[in-house]
């Protein structure tokens, strides 16, 4: 097992560090980051002055290194819109996004698994046909549209609901609600599949045929050998869902670090977007860390085969 | 999936999937039996066509504004005119014929992107399965760190730099999408080259290339079919949100997720504006999705329960 621990982390430090290769490049994209960051209207000698303050006139690996070696110290330069270091700015945000994050995460989990469980255990019937039908829709509505049309519903014509901004619990219920939609709608479908390979097995109707009630089969023996690849498919949707947040904070105002990076990218503050995809990729590199070590503590034949 | 040819692949398991060889047209007996492929195709057929036809299809042009019939209803409510069906926006401009117009982009970024992806993921997937050592680490260690970034974040920002053009949003979809035909590829060209007939290829003399293309190409149509109409309904709903965020094909061009953005802003006095691209969004997916379902029960009965 610790082999296979150390393994995973130095995966993990090789992709963090690829990711910090390609949030420095970003910049570099357009051909030319002081003409990025300047307004098109600055002049020659603006453009050549901030290249200088900026250190961008020096050879580009001479670039990168300063550009690692000051992350690695936690300094992603100044945001050129507010004038302060841009990690605070990021670092400020991150618990209103992960609130928002898990909470759906949460959701998506606590409706998606009992529902594709029955649909699988009662596959054929009502219940199972409108759970898929919903489920397959959930999985095509634009969760921005859906954000909309919730606080058209909710909000405008209902009033129970805010519209926007971060505070109180009924604040969380529609932002998290939408962005669960699609991660239940993709864990239902997978529920309901797995469960049904898994009832097939021989070690189900071994149970079964030893006369454990119907409940004992399937939490303890069926269920539990489901949720295996449930587990690896949650921590991989965990970058869909940072994504997403992306979105749905724009359209809820949420204080997070998506609507904060959206503006930044309007307001072409670029050392405050690189923070945010540097920032925003670790964690998901982190996550998916985690799920990696929490999947070979569940399933003994992966840390095994590596 | 022995076949060394895709059509005769296909027509096996479509024999298979209706009950054995010598059926006739067992393809269009599928199809009564797939309600929802036969909807998805219906779906999808409609938004080609939209596309194709617009300037039949649109009841005006999509960009010129009119003042005078400036936030109109759509037709079945009060105020509402036959002129223009689903309702104007705050500048006259027609919804239907914007929504009409606006598949052209969804279908053209989603339709290039998810090839272009899937030309590079296949491409990359089959040499690093067939060379497997060093050449597959780098390879796979490219995909895990393309999906380390949350995608629509790197989207976002790379079309936000490059500027927001066709092409660049192109690329930058295809960007997002080419490491799941990569991985997937992969895995099994590593099984398929392991195979007897691989192994009689390289026997008679085949070089690398044509065992690669000739060989085992043939043998990836199915995942492959279905990975792209997965990615195609993927690719359609991250290019509307960018284009809802701002950075999609720039104005005057009408895009569903633009619409959606103008129409929020207008939400509590025209809420028909918002209301109808998103129904179009939706309903594009879902036909895709339907249609990638119905395709992959089709093509290759052992996936069907991969969702």
């Amino acid at each position: 097992m610790t082999g296979f621990v150390i393994q995973r982390l130095l995966l993990a430090v090789l992709v963090v560090f690829g990711v910090s290769i390609v949030t420095f490049f970003l910049t570099f994209l357009s051909g030319d980051p002081a003409a990025l960051m300047l307004s098109a209207d600055a002049s020659a000698e603006q453009v050549a002055q901030f290249r200088h303050d900026w250190g961008f006139d020096d050879p580009i690996i001479v670039q990168y290194g300063r550009f690692l070696g000051r992350a690695l110290q936690g300094d992603m330069g100044m945001s050129l819109r507010h004038g302060t270091p841009a990690l605070p700015l990021i670092a400020d945000r991150l618990p209103a996004t992960f609130q928002l994050t898990l909470t759906a995460m949460a959701m998506a989990i606590f409706a998606a698994i009992p529902l594709g469980v029955i649909s699988a255990t009662h596959r054929g019937s009502a219940i199972d046909l409108v759970t898929m039908t919903v489920a397959l829709v959930g999985q095509a509505i634009p969760a921005f549209w859906l954000a909309i049309m919730g606080i058209l519903f909710f909000s405008v014509s209902l009033g129970w609901l805010p519209t926007s901004g971060r505070g109180t619990l009924l604040h969380v219920i529609m932002p998290a609600s939408v962005l669960a939609i699609g991660l239940t709608a993709l864990l239902t479908r997978l529920t309901r599949s797995t469960m049904l390979e898994v009832l097939s097995e021989d070690y189900v109707r071994t149970a079964r045929a030893k006369g454990l009630r119907a409940w004992a089969v399937l939490s303890r023996h069926a269920l539990r050998n489901a949720l295996i690849p449930l587990v690896t498919v949650i921590g991989l949707q965990f970058g869909y869902i940072l994504g997403g947040a992306v979105v749905i904070e724009t359209v809820f105002t949420w204080p997070g670090v998506g609507l904060f990076t959206i503006q930044a990218i309007t307001n072409r503050d670029y050392p405050v977007v690189q923070a945010a995809v540097l920032i925003l990729s670790t964690a998901v590199v982190l996550i998916n860390l985690l799920v990696d070590l929490l999947y070979g503590l569940l399933d003994p034949r992966i840390r095994v085969r590596a | 999936m022995t076949t060394s040819t895709t059509t005769a692949g296909t027509a096996t398991v479509a024999q298979r999937a209706t009950g054995g060889p010598g059926r006739a047209r067992p393809s269009l007996r599928f199809l009564r039996r797939s309600p929802l492929m036969t909807l998805g195709m219906f779906l999808v057929g409609l938004v080609v066509l939209a596309a194709v036809l617009a300037p039949w299809v649109g009841t005006r042009d999509p960009i010129q504004q009119n003042l005078a019939l400036s936030n109109r209803p759509p037709m079945w409510q009060p105020r509402g005119t036959a002129q223009a069906p689903l309702g104007t926006d705050q500048f006259g401009r027609d919804v239907w014929s914007r929504i009409v117009y606006g598949s052209q982009i969804s279908l053209a970024i989603g339709t290039a992107a998810s090839l272009i992806g899937g030309l590079v993921g296949v491409t990359a997937g089959l040499v690093a399965g067939f060379y497997g050592g060093k050449v597959d680490t780098i390879v796979m260690r490219i995909v895990d760190l393309n999906l380390a970034f949350p995608l629509i974040l790197l989207a976002l920002a790379i079309a936000a730099i490059l500027g927001p053009s066709l092409q660049n949003l192109i690329l930058v979809m295809a960007l997002t999408t080419w490491m799941i035909y990569a991985r997937v590829v992969r895995g099994i060209t590593l099984s398929i080259r392991e195979r007897e007939f691989i192994q009689a290829a390289r026997a008679i003399g085949a070089v690398d290339t044509r065992i690669m293309f000739r060989h085992i190409l043939p043998n990836l149509f199915a995942p492959v079919m279905v990975i792209w109409t997965l990615e195609l309904a993927r690719v359609i709903l991250m290019e509307s949100a960018l284009s809802f965020l701002g950075v999609g094909v720039p104005p005057p061009t009408p895009t569903w997720g633009r619409m959606l953005a103008e129409g929020r802003s207008v939400l509590t006095t025209a809420p028909w504006i918002a209301t109808f691209p998103g129904i179009a969004i939706t309903l594009t997916v879902l036909g895709v999705n339907f249609f990638g379902d119905g395709l992959r029960d089709l093509l290759d009965p052992r996936l069907r329960k991969q969702t």
